[in-house]
């Protein structure tokens, strides 16, 4: 079934906040696709790149949830290739910072035990804490 | 000499604002011996008769009207001086209307005071007027055009029937450019070759046409209506005679000739030998040798086709032809080429076997019906779009207009012809934008031709069966499609012919950011180029089809005409020149004419060919001694109306000095005051051709005699007449600036603003903000004022 979409500031904001971040202009995408085609981890993705352009573009703030920018190697094939000369790389970039940006904490510090912290080595609860990223 | 001072009520439009008879008692006092009338309407048959009359009564030798804009009714005044006997040019126009009682409607009295320093600058104006002849050139009917495809010809042809006489230039050994090469056309999917021929035939037959093929332009020089080509045809080695007897196209040379190559207009899928006639639609249907690869020419090896030949028409001596031809008008119609599709590597063209550009697979579909045809397509073939165009990787970020037909156009014959070909056409998006295309391209939907949305990013060749592997994203499934092709057809954009290149550089034809030529507007001027007499016709100008292409040739045709249909050509008199007994030769003007316009004569002087200067005054701040000058708006003329304005300045008043371009800002400042808009009172207009024509000297004079600010204003670049003049102003006006600063005097004192013509408000804020900026700072101190004077005048 069709998902229904409302257009409206939040996801204008989201748009500006992704353009901000990687200084790539995304409303210039054209939708021709060249990145996901030529994109060497396609088979992993979930979402193809050029889906990635288009959801940001029109404010869908749930493309967060996607893995691709995680699998995104920064290869920049889609870069050199892409005719308006967008970096579909900076764009994934910008979406990873916005996710460590929100700070999600892996374990609540509350509920772990005396033992557990006692066998746990530190680096392992620094690493669980502000580092989640999905 | 007596002077004529005619002040114009408009009807209370300028009388009841500014107090005429004031003015009147003022030039009195200040001049003396002058004629002042006074008239309710000046510009109607009695105030005119008044001018007459009074020339001929009281035998005026210069007249100023203070009255509307000069954009008004200049040119009624003019013809009322030229009625009674005196050069239209030794009059002044007073802009008391628009620039003054208008734009200061309420404050009448300042008003006043601004009109003194108007007519005041006139009077010192008219008085160094002298009178200007308009130069008459003469017009023939010669038109060259430069370039044999569909443009040229159908130009050709329009001039010729119209009767001029048009030189015909084509490089390739045939006419038809690359009309020629095409299968069918479309929408209508009828023969170009079938279409063009008659055409083709025409030009060769037309009394009126003399045909140049495999010729070049050696060389091309001229300016406005006269222009000077030097043609090289190159030789066929077959005798040309009248007597077309004596070659009897008999082909025994090429039966007998042993070197084959890849034949241009079949695009390499098909060869010729090293003689040979272009195409069985060659036009003039002659043989010639291809220098390069016969072996006659190579080691002398050879020489089979003049001893088998029975008429013994073969020449190997045959040497290149100048011919020199004198024309009123040039028609550019250079064209495309494709885009070398070699240079996007991840597509493989050049290395991958069948992966072939869109004009080979024009010839293919051509003989695809063919018992044997010469080149096979196999069972699945992909059309990819964009290649060369929409693509900024490679500097090509327009869209190329007509591959999205021709693709449909080559899909359709293809499976009209082999139906059980599986066609797909990759694209970004379609555009179907002429009459009847769009029909056309759901034909082809209904024939079965996929339609899918995306842009192969790069293809491989299966080492084996050299199929070719095209990965794509079909956007709208938001799957990739991996799947091998027998044939995969670039659509490859339009480019501005090499050809074109040396045409450009010798004619001086400017070029758009797409790189091909520079039409004069996109428009109104569509097929002019800022170069007078020379017009452009087909794709030499943009992307094109043939129907545009046909239209935009027959235009260029019409412009022609226009042109030359006028006998004479009327020169504007406001033109540079050079003070002969001033100029000492030291050459640094001439550089600075983007017209090329200076030249330095016998007496070793720096010369001004009138044909070539548009008048802008750009060269007159290059002259270090001022022997450049400019009619109309001399140094003379304009320091003395530049002092005159100030010379009623009074003790901590200001005043913004504006000079305006007459095409642009002054009449923007006109339309302010047929709004009524206000702005400072400080300001005092000036009519310029040009920003550039502001010296430093005349802007550091203008500091000196009382002015605290001065503005200039031009049009932006784009859309200026002088696209090089801006740059000059800048120029002036940094030199100032610098000089200002060591003298410890606010740069901010002077200002370059562009404008385009709808920025009133723009305007009046800016003048404004400048009246506003002198309220905050000290004047200028009366000692710097005189450095500044010694500066430009000496001691």
């Amino acid at each position: 079934m069709a998902k229904l979409i409302k257009l409206d500031d939040k996801g204008v904001e989201f748009l500006d906040k992704i353009m901000e971040l990687s200084g790539e202009t995304i409303t210039l995408c054209d939708q021709c696709g060249t990145c996901s085609g030529g994109c060497p981890f396609i088979a992993e993705m979930d979402v193809n790149p050029s889906q990635i352009m288009r959801q940001v573009m029109i404010g869908q703030k749930n493309i967060m949830e996607s893995k691709t920018m995680w699998i995104c190697a920064s290869c920049f094939t889609c870069t050199v290739r892409c005719p308006r000369e967008l970096d579909v790389s900076k764009v994934a970039e910008a979406l990873r910072q916005v996710k460590l940006r929100e700070a999600i904490d892996f374990i609540d510090i509350e509920k772990i035990s005396e033992e557990e912290a006692r066998i746990l080595p530190s680096i392992a609860i620094v690493g669980a804490f502000r580092k989640f990223t999905g | 000499m007596k002077t004529g001072v005619y002040l114009c009520q408009c009807g209370g439009n300028i009388s009841n604002t500014i107090d005429l008879p004031k003015i009147a008692k003022h030039v009195k006092e200040k001049k003396g011996d002058i004629l002042i009338q006074e008239n309710s309407h000046m510009c109607s048959g009695a105030g005119q008769k008044l001018i007459i009359d009074d020339i001929k009564n009281h035998g005026l030798e210069k007249v100023v009207v203070a009255a509307c804009s000069p954009h008004f009714h200049e040119k009624t005044f003019r013809a009322a001086l030229q009625k009674a006997g005196l050069n239209p040019y030794v009059l002044e126009i007073s802009n008391f209307r628009e620039h003054c009682s208008w734009a200061h409607k309420n404050e009448p009295e300042i008003a006043t005071e601004k009109a003194k320093d108007i007519i005041d600058a006139s009077i010192a104006k008219v008085e160094l007027d002298f009178p200007l002849e308009e130069k008459k050139m003469q017009m023939g009917d010669e038109v060259l055009v430069i370039g044999g495809g569909i443009a040229g010809i159908q130009t050709s042809l329009d001039l010729a029937d119209a009767g001029k006489k048009v030189t015909l230039v084509e490089k390739q050994p045939t006419l038809g450019g690359k009309m020629a090469i095409l299968t069918k056309t479309f929408p209508t999917e009828d023969c170009a070759a079938c279409i063009i021929s008659p055409k083709m035939a025409a030009v060769q037959d037309h009394p009126n046409i003399t045909l140049y093929t495999n010729s070049e332009i050696e060389s091309i020089a001229g300016h406005r209506l006269h222009f000077e080509a030097k043609i090289k045809k190159n030789p066929r080695f077959i005798l040309d005679t009248i007597d077309m007897d004596q070659c009897l196209i008999c082909t025994k040379c090429v039966q007998e000739c042993p070197i084959e190559q890849p034949n241009y207009w079949e695009q390499g899928i098909m060869n010729r030998k090293a003689i040979y006639i272009p195409a069985p639609h060659a036009i003039p249907y002659k043989y010639l040798i291809d220098k390069e690869n016969c072996l006659h020419f190579k080691d002398g090896s050879c020489s089979i086709c003049a001893d088998v030949c029975p008429q013994k028409v073969i020449d190997f001596e045959q040497k290149a032809e100048f011919i020199d031809v004198a024309v009123d008008n040039v028609v550019v119609a250079t064209g495309y080429d494709i885009y070398d599709a070699t240079e996007k590597t991840v597509f493989g063209y050049g290395k991958y076997k069948n992966v072939v550009s869109a004009l080979e697979m024009e010839r293919i579909v051509d003989h695809i019906s063919e018992k044997e045809p010469p080149r096979e397509v196999g069972k699945r073939v992909a059309f990819v779009q964009c290649v060369g165009s929409r693509d900024k990787q490679i500097g090509r970020e327009y869209c190329s207009r007509v591959c999205c037909m021709f693709s449909v156009k080559l899909a359709s014959l293809l499976k009209q012809a082999k139906p059980e070909t599986d066609i797909y056409i990759f694209y970004t998006d379609l555009r179907a934008f002429g009459k009847g295309y769009e029909e056309y391209y759901k034909r082809s939907q209904e024939m079965g031709i996929k339609f899918v949305r995306g842009k192969p990013s790069h293809f491989t060749e299966d080492p084996d069966t050299k199929q070719v592997i095209v990965t794509v994203e079909d956007t709208l499934s938001r799957d990739i499609i991996q799947s091998e092709f027998d044939l995969v057809v670039l659509a490859n954009g339009m480019g501005l012919s090499a050809a074109s290149e040396p045409i450009a550089d010798q004619l001086k034809l400017a070029k758009s950011d797409d790189g091909f030529f520079k039409e004069a507007h996109p428009k109104y001027r569509p097929v002019d180029t800022l170069v007078e007499g020379i017009f452009l016709a087909g794709t030499a100008q943009g992307p094109k089809d043939i129907p545009d292409t046909v239209t935009q040739a027959s235009a260029a045709a019409g412009r022609v005409l226009a042109t030359l249909a006028q006998k004479e050509f009327s020169l504007d008199p406001v033109l540079a020149f050079v003070h002969q007994d001033i100029c000492d030769g030291c050459k640094q003007c001439l550089n600075e004419c983007p017209k090329k316009a200076i030249s330095i004569n016998a007496d070793g002087k720096a010369e001004i060919n009138e044909a070539l200067c548009l008048g802008c005054g750009s060269c007159l701040a290059s002259c270090p001694i001022e022997a450049i000058d400019l009619n109309y708006f001399t140094n003379d003329q304009m320091y003395a109306q530049i002092e005159a304005s100030l010379s009623n300045k009074k003790e901590g008043e200001k005043r913004i000095l504006i000079f305006a371009d007459e095409n642009t800002v002054y009449r923007l400042a006109d339309a302010c005051g047929v709004r009524k808009m206000k702005y400072s009172t400080d300001s005092r207009i000036f009519r310029i051709p040009s920003g550039s024509r502001m010296t430093s000297n005349l802007i550091k004079f203008a500091l000196s005699k009382g002015a605290d600010a001065v503005m200039i204003g031009d049009s932006p670049e784009k859309s200026s007449r002088f696209a090089w003049a801006n740059n000059v102003t800048k120029e002036n006006i940094k030199q100032v600036q610098s000089a200002l600063n060591d003298l410890q005097i606010e740069p901010e004192r002077l200002i370059f603003k562009e404008y385009s013509a709808g920025e009133l408000a723009r305007f009046t804020n800016d003048v404004d903000a400048i009246a506003e900026f002198l309220g905050t700072i000290a004047p200028i101190p009366n000692e710097t004022r005189d450095k500044l004077f010694t500066a430009v005048r000496g001691e």
